[in-house]
């Protein structure tokens, strides 16, 4: 008796969760790969048919698709290697112990926990091209004559997006690398000194070798996570002007909640998360579990 | 020697320092002067940073002339039940990951892994078409559904970390004295773990709180949320930026006060899952 409760408790324990996952993502999921066989527009109910790979094959020859995946990559790499970047140069300082540290911590961590909405329209204010406090910067400091319509130019929308995207995941970065960096044991350094080495000699060999598995786990987490955003670029562009800012997983949202075309929505959907998983197979296959672990 | 390493320092720790915690910094305190400003300040022909009348008319206006009042009251419900209805299927989950060994573990454990990694606009397409189908389009309840599907995965997750932290022992020792499992569940773990929990409903209270891609096509005028609601002070020609500030501070405040209570130990859940794999 006792021994059967014990056997069937984790699984009675995870059933819940479990169920519920069944029923609010698989089986939506697999809705999804029905509605991405059929023409189906929301507002065309009579129109509705099975058209086979017609979406897959209209999709890849879609212009806007094409320029939606440039756009996807540029974001993806622009905003993930800045957000790296400033994010380790950002732990490094605070892995240093100094007067306010705690309260700095908890300070930089507010874009992490601000609605993307938000970020969105205070930077739109910020590039406003009339009224703009980026402008009036740039202007001030001489590095630009007249004040420039950032996100209303299609040369620079898709940059303007990046920076903020970037600014909203330092925060994330550096303080998953500052765990990483705290876990590093101080002996390596101290063995690195009798050795002799420099601090970038230590930098180099010791911290980033060891920063390496939390590098590769938070990029693999940043890239899903910059290639799902919506509601940034959404809010400061709609993926304009013309489709000069349009990321993949924007044109899938627009087309569906704008279009209502859900047929095609749907294969836009299946192409990016067919792409996810490219990256997330390449990343663990590279990564070494048991160095991980 | 001593001079070298204050040129040193101020080099390469204090001006690197105080530019990144500038760049953090600035959006925000931008916003909050936009903010006080009257619209007299803001439209003006050279940008001027500090008020010169600072005023709270924008407050005002927010709670007068907009629903804000009944959006925030929406917002409240559907991340609040979010945040209940997850945790309780998730600590069961988690406690089964943490503390039982059974055939197909690893496989559940990294299915609900890989559920975080599904873009949102896949299950946009389908649960729309399946909340109209039963009715509950425009409901607040489609949107617990919605969120459901991140926030379940995500708090398993990082409450198997928590419970995993807890000495197995403590348990042991109840068994030992006569404890039921359950009650060893009840009396030790639980407690032991509310930290861990309240970390995580908070944090699935903010991630819901601040939702906007399934909350602009699951909601109409009487179930709109607050992120919904300061997107549409953009109007067709002119945006409202006083009163979108304004609307802006009174969203972020709650949930900034939130965070800050559990800033620590979610930081601890979520780093330790990065650093250990």
């Amino acid at each position: 008796m006792k021994n059967i409760w014990s056997k069937s408790a984790p699984y009675l324990l995870i059933a819940p969760a479990l169920l519920l996952m069944l029923l609010i993502i698989a089986y939506p999921i697999a809705n999804s790969i029905r509605m991405s066989f059929l023409k189906y527009i929301l507002f065309k109910p009579k129109d509705v048919e099975f058209i086979g790979f017609a979406n897959y094959i209209n999709a890849l020859k879609d212009p806007v698709f094409r320029q939606a995946l440039v756009n996807t990559v540029l974001w993806i790499a622009g905003g993930v290697f800045f957000q790296f970047f400033f994010g380790l140069i950002l732990a490094l300082l605070l892995n240093r112990r100094f007067k306010g540290r705690g309260f700095i911590r908890s300070i930089i961590l507010i874009p992490w926990v601000t609605p993307g909405v938000l970020i969105g329209l205070m930077w739109k204010w910020m590039y406003d091209g009339n009224y703009g406090v980026i402008n009036d910067i740039l202007v001030r400091l001489h590095i630009i004559q007249n004040f420039i319509p950032w996100l209303a130019k299609s040369q620079t929308s898709l940059l303007a997006v990046i920076i903020t995207i970037i600014w909203q995941g330092v925060p994330f970065f550096a303080i998953m690398l500052l765990a990483g960096l705290q876990a590093i044991p101080e002996e390596l350094y101290e063995a690195g000194k009798v050795d002799g080495a420099t601090g970038w000699q230590a930098f180099w060999h010791i911290t980033l070798p060891m920063l390496k598995p939390t590098i590769l786990v938070s990029t693999l987490l940043r890239i899903i996570w910059v290639a799902n955003s919506v509601d940034v670029i959404y809010i400061m562009t709609g993926g304009g002007p013309g489709y000069s800012s349009l990321t993949l997983s924007v044109y899938t949202y627009m087309k569906a909640q704008k279009a209502m075309d859900f047929g095609y929505a749907s294969t836009l959907a299946i192409y990016l998360t067919l792409m996810l998983s490219a990256i997330a197979f390449f990343y663990i296959r590279n990564l070494n579990l048991k160095e991980v672990r | 020697m001593k001079k070298s390493n204050i040129i040193h320092d101020l080099l390469l720790f204090y001006i690197p320092l105080t530019l990144l915690v500038a760049f953090a910094v600035f959006p925000y305190l931008w916003t909050f002067l936009t903010s006080i400003k009257p619209d007299t300040e803001l439209y003006t022909s050279t940008v001027r940073y500090l008020p010169q009348h600072p005023t709270l008319k924008n407050y005002v206006d927010l709670f007068q002339k907009s629903n804000f009042v009944k959006n925030m009251m929406n917002s409240f419900f559907v991340a609040s039940v979010t945040a209940v209805i997850s945790l309780f299927v998730s600590v069961l989950a988690a406690y089964a990951f943490a503390r039982f060994n059974f055939k197909g573990k690893i496989y559940f454990m990294v299915s609900f892994l890989l559920i975080n990694m599904f873009p949102a606009v896949l299950l946009l397409i389908p649960l729309f078409v399946i909340m109209r189908k039963i009715g509950l389009l425009y409901t607040p309840y489609s949107l617990m559904v919605a969120y459901s599907t991140f926030t379940i995965p995500f708090s398993v997750w990082l409450l198997t970390g928590y419970i995993r932290e807890l000495p197995v022992s403590l348990e042991e020792a109840a068994m030992v004295d006569g404890c039921s499992r359950i009650q060893a569940f009840f009396r030790i773990t639980l407690p032991l773990t509310v930290p861990g929990i309240v970390a995580t409903g908070i944090y699935i209270f903010i991630t819901a709180w601040n939702e906007f891609v399934f909350a602009l096509m699951f909601t109409n005028e009487a179930s709109r949320t607050l992120p919904v609601a300061l997107q549409t002070f953009i109007g067709q020609y002119d945006i409202q930026w006083g009163l979108l500030t304004a609307g802006g501070v009174i969203t972020t405040i709650p949930v900034v006060i939130l965070f800050m209570l559990v800033q620590k130990k979610l930081v601890e859940g979520l780093t330790a899952g990065a650093v250990k794999g």
